[in-house]
């Protein structure tokens, strides 16, 4: 049943990647996947956020009262996602302005919360640190498909570093409804079908 | 009642900690963010309308208090002249305000531009105020006293009226505080 620390941290990037596997944190996946760019910065802040607060949730989990448990873990997690709001402003404008109020927003991600009560709390340091890098890594390369997608179809172009890349030829009219929002629950049925059916063989 | 305090002490340190932590973050990180927040949002609209200025009208600005807010002004040089100065509007548009900016001659009292800096537009539509140029360049030339009508965007005549409007407004602003500017760009040579 023990797995090493690597299956901890590849079972972020397959089992149970989220959204598709684990679908949790919806949210941030709806909104701001309109382009690929988008998608892998809302992933990194969730990393950087998910792994701190699962190291931090791990090193405590001794002094932790269990009463009070999930308050301490929305304490951990809310100064994470501050510092890397006043840091992506500081640092990163653009990407700030593009993410805008869903970075404050992160506090209450679903994977978050559910990576520290559900493995943090019961893990070692090392552990935790896998797991969080893992199920982070996964969100952003779930994030970044998603984003690619989307994009893709919907303004045909992909964004890298700010330029956007023209990838279809512009005398095809682009489907913009994939970058209005319900586009989003569209682009997300159809991925979650597309790897029900590979997972299922 | 152990278990209690074990409680509280646990809260108190965390909380207490965290927020010294983000205290510290925060004093650091405050010039960084009001720098990048005026060359990232304003900083493009004011760099088309006052090109050509001789100097950076980033660094120098002031501001004037007008029905109890605060509005910034950015100043141009030419010819070696402050004679001209950008600031900013609000219009009411389709997805919220519309943030524009607005330069003005101060000698003739001409529009030497308008541009759109923030806004919630729809994407393809009304966007096109930021994008395309060629809505707001109409504005350019018009004297502050006398603001016309101008031709609306196809397909977006909320967002149109919105920056009609917006630049209305500033318009009249201008009017009122005119004496003031004149007296702060006396700094200015």
């Amino acid at each position: 049943m023990a797995k090493t620390l690597v299956q901890e941290f590849t079972k972020g990037l397959w089992e149970e990647i989220p959204p598709f596997r684990l679908v949790l944190g919806l949210c941030p996946v709806l909104a701001v996947t309109k382009t690929v760019e988008n998608g892998i910065g809302m992933g990194v802040a969730t990393t950087f956020v998910l792994v701190g607060s699962n190291f931090f949730v791990s090193l405590l989990r001794k002094f932790i009262p269990s009463k009070v448990r999930i308050a301490c873990f929305i304490i951990i997690i809310a100064t994470f996602v501050t510092l890397v709001e006043l840091l992506m402003q500081a640092f990163t404008y653009p990407l700030f302005l593009k993410l805008g109020i869903f970075i404050p927003l992160i506090v209450v991600n679903c994977i978050v919360l559910g990576r520290s009560e559900a493995f943090a709390f019961k893990n070692g340091i090392a552990r935790s640190l896998a797991d969080g890098l893992g199920i982070g890594i996964g969100f952003t390369l779930a994030l970044a498909a998603l984003g690619a997608v989307r994009e893709l179809l919907g303004a045909g172009t992909l964004t890298f570093w700010e330029t956007p890349i023209q990838i279809l030829s512009p005398t095809i009219q682009p489907f913009t409804f994939m970058i209005e929002a319900p586009g989003a629950f569209v682009c997300l049925g159809l991925m979650l079908c597309l790897m029900n059916l590979v997972g299922s063989k | 009642m152990r278990e209690m305090i074990n409680m509280i002490v646990v809260l108190t340190i965390l909380g207490a900690v965290s927020g010294g932590l983000l205290a510290a973050t925060k004093d650091w990180t405050d010039p960084k963010i009001e720098y990048q927040q005026l060359t990232f949002v304003k900083g493009p609209a004011i760099k088309t309308i006052l090109e050509g200025a001789s100097n950076d009208p980033i660094v120098d600005r002031f501001k004037i208090s007008h029905e109890g807010v605060d509005s910034s002004f950015f100043v141009g040089i030419f010819n070696g002249e402050a004679s001209s100065v950008a600031f900013e509007g609000l219009g009411k548009g389709y997805g919220g305000d519309i943030g524009l900016m607005m330069g003005v001659n101060l000698l003739d009292d001409t529009i030497i531009g308008v541009g759109v800096t923030t806004h919630s537009e729809t994407p393809g539509i009304g966007a096109k105020a930021k994008s395309d140029p060629s809505f707001t360049n109409q504005f350019k030339g018009m004297k502050m006293t006398a603001i016309a009508n101008v031709d609306a965007m196809s397909g977006a005549t909320v967002t149109s009226n919105g920056i009609n409007g917006g630049v209305a407004a500033a318009s009249k602003m201008y009017q009122n505080l005119k004496p003031q500017i004149m007296e702060q760009l006396k700094a200015f040579k």
